[in-house]
């Protein structure tokens, strides 16, 4: 515990990327295999569900400490971080525990779960009296399932494959799964993950996808687009749908669905089982589940999105990922739920056919492969990503405006002569994300609360409301109606910090009321019908785009304003 | 009767008519200790204790109207008894001891309870009610004893020396620079400081205070190989600054209290962060508060809510005090991520 709370410190404590390696490469250099095979683990973003209810955590360090319960909470909200707040509030250690990581997470964390709050009312103050501050802090971090650490996946694969001396796309390769929960990580599967590279790798595979691939975000203008991006002729268009993107593994007569964030989901959608019956052996395929239906309140005739320009009006659509989100978070899938939020995959890349790789054929010969599958497959829960037809850039950013009514985030743009790379790679060929710009409304901070990790104690999570009623109404308040953390720079970010401890009003718990003095720019995805909300909407992905200094708290948009744009 | 109050112009002793740190203009005021948010220009008569006067004057200017008092000496003042007792926190910081008609307070100033060696260390003194700081007044903030720390600076050092690398250690100019200048291994390497450290040096080493021997960092060129050992004293303002750029590859840390949060540290983007500060951590405060007896206890900046709070659980009589002492209540941590700007001097 103490080698891996080590390599944390040194990783936290460093935004260089070398660093970072030459920190993990000691760490696995040094450590035991079964140490390593769950550094790997939680380092690649790997995360057990929660052992001990944080509640009972809470209550034992305020035990510890000999706290009231309100300076326990001061002191969090001071920190911004659990698993650091009990580490600097707990008793310094008395002892000194130099056991592997593997034997803290395997024989004293992990057996945690579930336990009676007597139970672990004993066992806890045991194991947080042999750590250390920085091992404290990272146990509780453990426990919890926020280990979190500014290192990415592919920096992990790095570090091991120098390790090995293999190529990193071997060891991405491997390390795809590692993290889903159904894995246990041990010493064997981490020397198979360092192995030299052998034969037949490929035979062992089982129901392990690919590492998807990656697309980067294109923002030039389109007159650019022929400079940057020749004729658009040599380009695979699609829509960008907003749905989960999975990689659907069909081998020795099972099917398995992978998340984009390798997470095994296969038992998340029932209504794709079918598909193991279409699907012959040694198939993969690459595409986004998307809720697939009629929409509920027949649109205008320009909002809808059909696959076959005779269709009727109310023809199955994709539908707001709001929707697939009511699914995603369930852990029974009820009949009801199924019903009314059905999902399809739209296929749009193969990557495996009959047993071998596709991966390095070219784009338009994987997308010729797909179509004749999918046609074979006759299974109406796969359905093709349509290609789309543009004589010339200008025509497909025509074509694009349609995005919104469509219910589509812009569009992809793949090389027609692409391999499928691995993650955000760019040397194999290159994906490009499209994105149609954010709704955007002028919104003003009512209320900030402090953040957590980099932002401790400063105020950084703020409270957007619009005004309910036109300017000339007196009567007019500001309605809440999203949440924003990101956007701004630090420089800003403390500005707006100073201007919220001055025009505090009142403070409930860590929240504060302000003077609504600051208008900024939200931008956001989407935009639904919300009865959770007391503005009646909710909003995807908002984030401040820019702070409207020039703009005083009068100007600011109006909730009819935000109903606008629900058409 | 309250021997001190609140006032716009700062904390007010009616019976002596005479203020305490004030930060407007006044007639009388006492001065608790040097740094900026406490001792103001513009008085037309200062008191501070002997061994302040000479960072006094050279702050404030020289021709300042100053009269001084050893630790424990007294003088009375229409009737207010008042002297001067150790604050542990820089060189002639001083707490305010009054006494009228048998009644006693006690104003804190800012105060540390580790002796460090550089100032004349924290002496608990009796009273009626206590004026008190509050700038770590949560329980997250407790100290590890100073020693290691500077052995936490020193192995740090000695590595990026070795290693081929200039240490830059940004610290406040006054007090906690030449704090740590007495409390490192000056024979680790050569130590140079940023134009802003080196005159208090000179009146610390005045005042009779061994601080090792300092060079001024603009004196070197880029190419001198001494830079490649040497530690770099600097105050957090010249963090971000061109004045960086003569001391090519180097580390650097933040030696602050602040620094005890993974937050802040990151904030302030150095290497390293070394937890040490001026000030009564947590238990400090409270073992203070213990000592002086008093019954009534007036918080003043830092997390006062929190301090006078937990002080009536105990069973005192508690309450803040107003003042423009430090910043905001807990701004604090982020104006120490202020990388241009004039982070205060006196914080941490």
């Amino acid at each position: 515990m103490k080698a891996f709370a080590e390599l944390y410190t040194r990783l936290d404590a460093t935004t260089s990327s070398n660093a970072k390696l030459a920190a993990m490469r000691e760490y696995f250099e040094q450590a035991a295999p079964q140490d390593a095979a769950w550094a790997v683990y939680f380092l690649s973003g790997g995360r057990p569900r929660q052992l001990v209810p944080t509640r009972v955590l809470r209550e034992q360090a305020m035990t510890l400490a000999n706290l009231p319960e309100w300076l326990f909470e001061e002191s969090y909200q001071a920190v911004g971080d659990l698993a650091e707040t009990l580490s600097l509030l707990l008793p310094q250690a008395e002892h000194n525990n130099d056991e592997g990581l593997a034997v803290w997470l395997e024989d004293k964390l992990l057996p945690l779960r579930g336990l009676p709050p007597e139970e672990l009312a004993e066992r806890l103050p045991m194991f947080w009296s042999q750590l250390d501050r920085s091992s404290l802090m990272v146990c509780i971090k453990l426990i919890t399932g926020s280990f979190r650490v500014g290192v990415s996946k592919l920096l992990v694969t790095r570090a091991l494959a120098a390790l090995a001396d293999i190529d990193s796309k071997r060891v991405a390769q491997r390390l795809v799964g590692y993290t889903d929960l159904s894995h246990r990580p041990s010493a064997e599967g981490y020397l198979k993950l360092i192995a030299a590279e052998s034969e037949d790798e490929h035979a062992q595979r089982g129901g392990q996808p690919y590492p998807f691939f990656l697309a980067h975000s294109l923002q030039q203008p389109v007159d650019q687009f022929e400079a940057l991006l020749g004729s658009a002729e040599n380009w695979q268009v699609e829509w960008k749908w907003d749905g989960i993107r999975a990689q659907l593994v069909k081998r020795e007569g099972r099917l398995w669905i992978w998340s984009r964030g390798e997470e095994l989901v296969t038992d998340r959608f029932p209504e794709l089982h079918s598909l193991v019956q279409c699907l012959p052996d040694g198939t993969v395929i690459d595409g986004e589940i998307v809720v697939w239906k009629a929409p509920e309140t027949p649109p205008d005739s320009d909002a809808e999105f059909v696959l076959d320009s005779d269709a009727p009006t109310a023809a199955p659509s994709v539908q707001p990922f709001a929707l697939l989100q009511q699914r995603i978070g369930r852990k029974t899938l009820g009949k009801k739920i199924l019903a009314d939020v059905p999902v399809v995959v739209l296929a749009y890349d193969l990557l495996e056919w009959e047993g071998h790789d596709w991966r390095s054929r070219p784009q338009h010969e994987r997308r010729t492969q797909l179509e004749i599958l999918l046609q074979q497959s006759q299974n109406d829960v796969l359905m093709p990503s349509p290609v789309i037809d543009g004589k010339d850039w200008a025509d497909l950013a025509t074509q694009r405006e349609a995005s919104r009514s469509l219910g589509v985030e812009g569009m992809m743009l793949k090389a027609r002569d692409s391999l499928y790379g691995v993650g955000r790679t760019k040397d194999m060929g290159v994906w490009w994300k499209w994105k149609i710009d954010p709704f955007s409304v002028d919104a003003v901070l009512i209320y900030a609360q402090r953040g957590h990790g980099r932002r401790a104690s400063l105020y950084s999570d703020y409270t957007f409301a619009v005004w309910d009623g036109p300017p000339e109404s007196s009567e007019r308040t500001l309605v809440p109606f999203a949440k924003a953390y990101s956007g701004l720079t630090d420089e800003e970010m403390r500005k707006v910090d100073a201007i919220v401890r001055k025009t505090t009003v009142e403070k409930f718990g860590p929240v504060s009321s302000v003077t609504p003095t600051l208008v900024f720019e939200l931008g956001f995805e989407g935009i639904a019908l919300s009865k959770r909300h007391k503005s009646g909407i909710a909003v995807r992905f908002p984030r401040m785009l820019r702070w409207r200094q020039d703009k005083p708290v009068a100007e600011a948009d109006s909730l009819a304003t935000l109903q606008d744009l629900l058409r | 009767m309250d021997l001190v109050i609140a006032r716009p112009e700062g904390l007010y002793c009616p019976p002596g008519d005479f203020y305490i740190d004030p930060w407007r203009p006044v007639e009388r005021s006492v001065i608790t200790h040097a740094h900026g948010d406490h001792a103001r220009t513009g008085n037309e008569h200062y008191l501070s204790a002997a061994s302040g006067e000479g960072i006094l004057r050279s702050r404030l200017g020289q021709d300042i109207n100053l009269q001084t008092l050893e630790y424990g000496e007294t003088i009375t003042h229409h009737g207010v008894k008042l002297s001067l007792h150790p604050a542990g926190h820089v060189l002639g910081s001083a707490q305010v001891r009054l006494e009228y008609k048998g009644e006693i307070w006690v104003a804190s100033g800012d105060y540390k309870v580790e002796p460090d060696g550089t100032c004349a260390a924290f002496e608990p003194v009796r009273c009626h009610t206590f004026i008190t700081e509050s700038t770590f007044g949560l329980p997250i903030y407790r100290w590890a004893p100073q020693s290691q720390i500077f052995e936490g600076i020193n192995d740090w050092w000695r590595n990026n020396a070795a290693q081929g690398k200039a240490s830059v250690l940004f610290a406040y100019s006054f007090g906690k620079a030449q704090r740590i200048l007495h409390g490192i291994d000056s024979q680790i390497g050569p130590i140079l400081v940023h134009g802003a450290v080196e005159p208090l040096n000179r009146v610390y080493r005045e005042g009779g205070i061994r601080i090792p021997e300092t060079q001024y960092a603009g004196d070197f060129k880029k190419t001198d190989p001494a830079l490649r050992q040497a530690l770099i004293l600097a105050p957090p303002s010249a963090g971000g600054s061109s004045w960086m750029k003569r001391f090519g590859e180097y580390s650097d840390a933040f030696a602050s209290g602040w620094m005890m949060l993974r937050g802040t540290r990151r904030r302030r983007g150095v290497d390293r962060g070394f937890v040490l500060s001026d000030h009564a951590d947590w238990p400090g405060l409270l073992w203070a508060i213990e000592q002086t007896g008093a019954e009534r206890v007036m918080v003043t900046h830092g997390s006062v809510a929190v301090l006078v709070r937990y002080l009536r659980e105990l069973g005192l009589d508690a309450q803040g005090f107003s003042t423009e002492y430090g910043d905001e209540e807990d701004s604090t941590p982020s104006a120490t991520s202020v990388e241009t700007g004039q982070a205060p001097e006196a914080q941490s």
